[in-house]
């Protein structure tokens, strides 16, 4: 248990219609919770859509985002993996100075930081690096003196280590139809 | 798409042509809806032209589209059924904003209905263009724009659903004019709404319950706090078995009144900012708090820090999103109030607990003597006079429906409610406004029960174009004006934290009496406390709405009050005649 903020990741399955991003965003923005990072993509099952999102929160806050998230009608799924076995990665695409006396430079740190090169032009690079968020800062740090002219990274996606699945096709089927039935029990 | 699936292959028979207008009725029709409460305009006239076909139906024309969710609102709170108010695009959406926000707070089942502009028009800025289902997003449970008549059936069948399941709030529903007038193959949908994901109810746990047995049977000084929950769920009987069982006392929220008998010997009264000072007393020094279907709104806790510290807690709540919210909590149960009532009943032992309600009664000390009721009479006409004589005169039967500022307070206090669903009020938002029309809505769903209005000068005049609608259904409820010429509740604040500077409290308002005699309605006016049971009576035998209009004391206070963000023991009382007189030189 932490009674301190610190920094969650929460994975959210959400069916893909209109506005949910938008009642997600109204939804951290009234109770005041601060995103730190959001990514929403697409998934393996059709007509769900997958967020990975990070905000700040005690253990206390991390359940009420996630018994809160439950509360709109698009959410399927939640599930807070802050403290999971978990693969997190964002990507990056750097655009960098590289003359013809900086671009072996260039091309060497990439090699230390697996980059790639996907873009030469005369006056420069286009580079796309994965990684955790500390890595892609190391890059941007090590490329700066040479001159960083634009980048773009993704947030952080997320997945859970193992072949366990998200019990998606379980919450699917489930009508929540009958007054008679708890939830609770209809899935577990 | 997958909600062409919904509808029922083996009723081809019933299968016809309907335009999206009449789908809507027979879709309200189908949910059992019984009266609608709203006003027409360019986005919503093929929906009132289609109504004419649907006469089983009643609609109530209202005047302002706030009034139209109050009544829904009030219609919902005293049926327990869903409420459904209507309205055109832009101003009209607009005009139901307050309403749907204070049928969210207290967490009313409500369907709104508005027109929106033709799909192809939608963010054009086109005339009574508004994005009310964005306006709506923080305020509804959920909302939909429905764009073509095929998804219309379905959508609204959700709807209703998801307003009245699991933990009940208004849902709002735009239909584009398009939609409503295109026609198309119609079947009524009569399977069960599938929503894959929507979690309304949840199972309680063994060993949840058996860890609440185990700490209340630890407890020595446990109470109740009875919330709105407790009358959504309709848990009054398992309330009254469990604490008859028990012994514990209840102590109840603005909202949670009527949801235990008042008269009953372990109902203590009102907690939190206005309540009963024994009953703040008795939670700060209780050691087991067992908060039913309420969610420690700050009205009730004050001061966070200081609430209860002794107590260990537990929260039974529909919506988990609530457990651990404003209070920690020892053990939080997600689930139906009633049912975790009644699960917990044969888990439960008897136990005296003489010690702790001695103490209660100790703590009631000398609460008795500051009552107003029980000061010397001044010939002074008191707010609470008013709402005790007519407690006693309706022998505490009548539904009230109160509005917000002092009288709600004394209301709270003078008023003994003993029944569920009789005492209706904005407890959340706290609209002033809220009153007359909810009052509307509460009588058509009861015709049969006595309505009385209790509001403020500053309240009534917010929606007292609602006399029109009242005239025109003639129906009937008694309207109790509460007149002391000050937005009462904000000069009392004056008075205790801005020095007595009254910016903008004082307030001059029509005749009443003439008021409801321009409606073609009866208008009493009282000002002397032996005057009250006359009008009352003259109110009750008369045939239509009745305006009273009590001219109180202007500047008396509600006590006790705790301060907002005190400590709850920390209550300002009224003073005490006894103390006053050791004063006098
Ligand atoms: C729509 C709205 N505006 C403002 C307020 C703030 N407010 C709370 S109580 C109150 C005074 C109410 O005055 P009145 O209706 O005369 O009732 P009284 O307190 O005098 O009994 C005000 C202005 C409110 N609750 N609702
Ligand atoms: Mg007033």
């Amino acid at each position: 248990m932490t009674d301190r903020p610190t920094l969650r990741t929460f994975i959210a399955y959400v069916h893909d219609r209109p506005g949910v991003l938008a009642r997600i965003a109204m939804l951290f923005r009234r109770r005041a919770w601060n995103i730190v990072s959001l990514t929403v993509g697409g998934t393996h099952v059709a007509g769900l859509s997958r967020m990975t999102i990070q905000i700040e929160a005690d253990d206390d806050a991390a359940r009420r985002v996630e018994a809160n998230l439950y509360k709109l009608l698009e959410v399927l799924w939640v599930k807070d993996i802050t403290r999971e076995p978990s693969i997190k990665r964002d990507l990056a695409l750097i655009k960098v100075k590289a003359d013809a006396t900086t671009r072996a430079q260039v091309l060497q740190l990439c090699e230390v930081f697996r980059a790639k090169t996907v873009d030469v032009s005369q006056e420069g690079l286009v580079l796309e690096i994965t990684g955790t968020e500390d890595k892609i800062q190391g890059f941007l740090e090590v490329l700066r003196p040479l001159g960083v002219i634009e980048m773009v990274s993704t947030g952080m996606i997320a997945i859970t280590r193992g072949a366990e699945a998200p019990p998606i096709e379980a919450w699917l089927n489930v009508g929540h139809d009958r007054d008679d039935v708890g939830d609770d029990e209809a899935a577990e | 798409m997958a909600r062409e699936e919904h509808a029922d292959p083996a009723a081809p028979a019933l299968r016809a042509r309907r335009t999206g207008a009449q789908i809507l009725w027979e879709v309200l029709r189908q949910e059992g809806v019984e009266v609608c409460f709203g006003y027409p305009g360019g986005a919503i006239m093929p929906a009132y032209d289609a109504l004419l076909g649907y006469p089983e139906i009643k609609h109530v024309l209202v005047r302002h589209e706030q009034g139209g969710a109050h009544m829904a609102d009030g219609y919902a709170r005293a049926s327990g059924k869903v409420g459904v108010c209507i309205g055109t695009s832009g101003p009209g959406a607009t005009n139901l904003v307050t309403g749907i926000a204070t049928a969210m707070l207290d967490s009313v089942p409500m369907v709104a209905i508005t027109g929106q502009v033709s799909s192809k028009l939608i963010g054009s800025d086109a005339f009574q263009e508004v994005d009310i289902a964005g306006i709506t997003l923080p305020i509804t449970k959920h909302n939909y724009l429905v764009t073509r008549a095929e998804d219309l059936a379905q959508t609204l069948r959700e709807a209703f659903y998801v307003a009245r399941s699991g933990r009940p709030g208004p849902v709002l529903v735009d239909i584009t004019k398009d939609a409503q007038q295109a026609s198309i193959d119609y079947v009524p949908h009569t399977r069960p709404v599938r929503l894959p994901g929507y979690r309304p109810k949840h199972a309680l746990h063994e060993e949840q319950l058996a860890k609440a047995a185990l700490m209340i049977a630890e407890a020595h000084r446990p109470l109740i706090l009875a919330g709105h929950g407790i009358v959504k769920s309709e848990a009054t009987r398992a309330l009254l078995a469990f604490c008859e069982k028990t012994g514990i006392p209840v102590a109840s929220t603005l909202l949670g009144l009527g949801g235990f008998p008042a008269s009953h010997p372990l109902a203590l009264g009102m907690m939190g900012m206005h309540g009963e000072a024994w009953v703040n007393h008795a939670i700060q020094e209780s050691d087991l708090l067992i908060a039913l279907g309420m969610r420690f709104d700050d009205r009730v806790t004050g001061n966070l820090k200081t609430y209860a510290v002794k107590a260990k807690k537990i929260h039974v709540e529909i919506d988990p999103a609530e457990i651990n919210k404003n209070v920690k909590v020892d053990l939080g149960i997600v689930g139906d109030v009633r049912e975790a009532l009644q699960a917990l009943l044969p888990r439960v032992e008897p136990k005296a607990r003489k010690p702790w309600s001695a103490r209660i009664h100790e703590l009631r000390g000398d609460s008795a003597v500051r009552d107003i009721q029980n000061l010397p009479d001044t010939g002074h006409l008191y707010a609470a006079h008013v709402i005790h004589d007519l407690w006693r005169l309706t022998e505490g039967k009548a539904l009230v429906v109160s509005d917000v500022g002092q009288h709600q307070m004394w209301e709270a206090q003078y008023y003994r409610h003993d029944y569920a669903r009789k005492l209706i009020t904005s407890g959340g938002l706290g609209t002033m406004g809220f009153s007359l029309p909810a009052a509307v809505g509460a009588k058509f769903a009861k015709p049969g029960e006595e309505v009385w209005v209790i509001v403020g000068d500053g309240g009534f005049q917010m929606t007292a174009c609602e006399l029109a609608t009242c005239a025109q259904e003639g129906i009937k409820v008694n309207v109790a004006i509460i007149n002391n010429g000050f937005l009462g509740m904000v000069r009392q604040w004056q008075e205790f934290f801005y020095d007595g500077r009254y910016s903008a409290t004082p307030m001059k308002s029509p005749d009443f009496v003439k008021l409801a005699d321009a409606h073609g309605l009866v208008g009493l006016r009282v000002t002397k406390r032996d005057e009250i049971a006359a009008a009352v009576a003259k109110a009750r035998a008369t045939e239509g709405t009745v305006v009273i209009d009590f001219r109180v004391e202007q500047e008396d206070s509600v006590y006790p009050m705790v301060p907002a963000g005190a400590d709850l023991h920390d209550m300002i009382r009224r003073p005490s005649p006894l103390v006053e007189k050791a004063d006098d030189p």
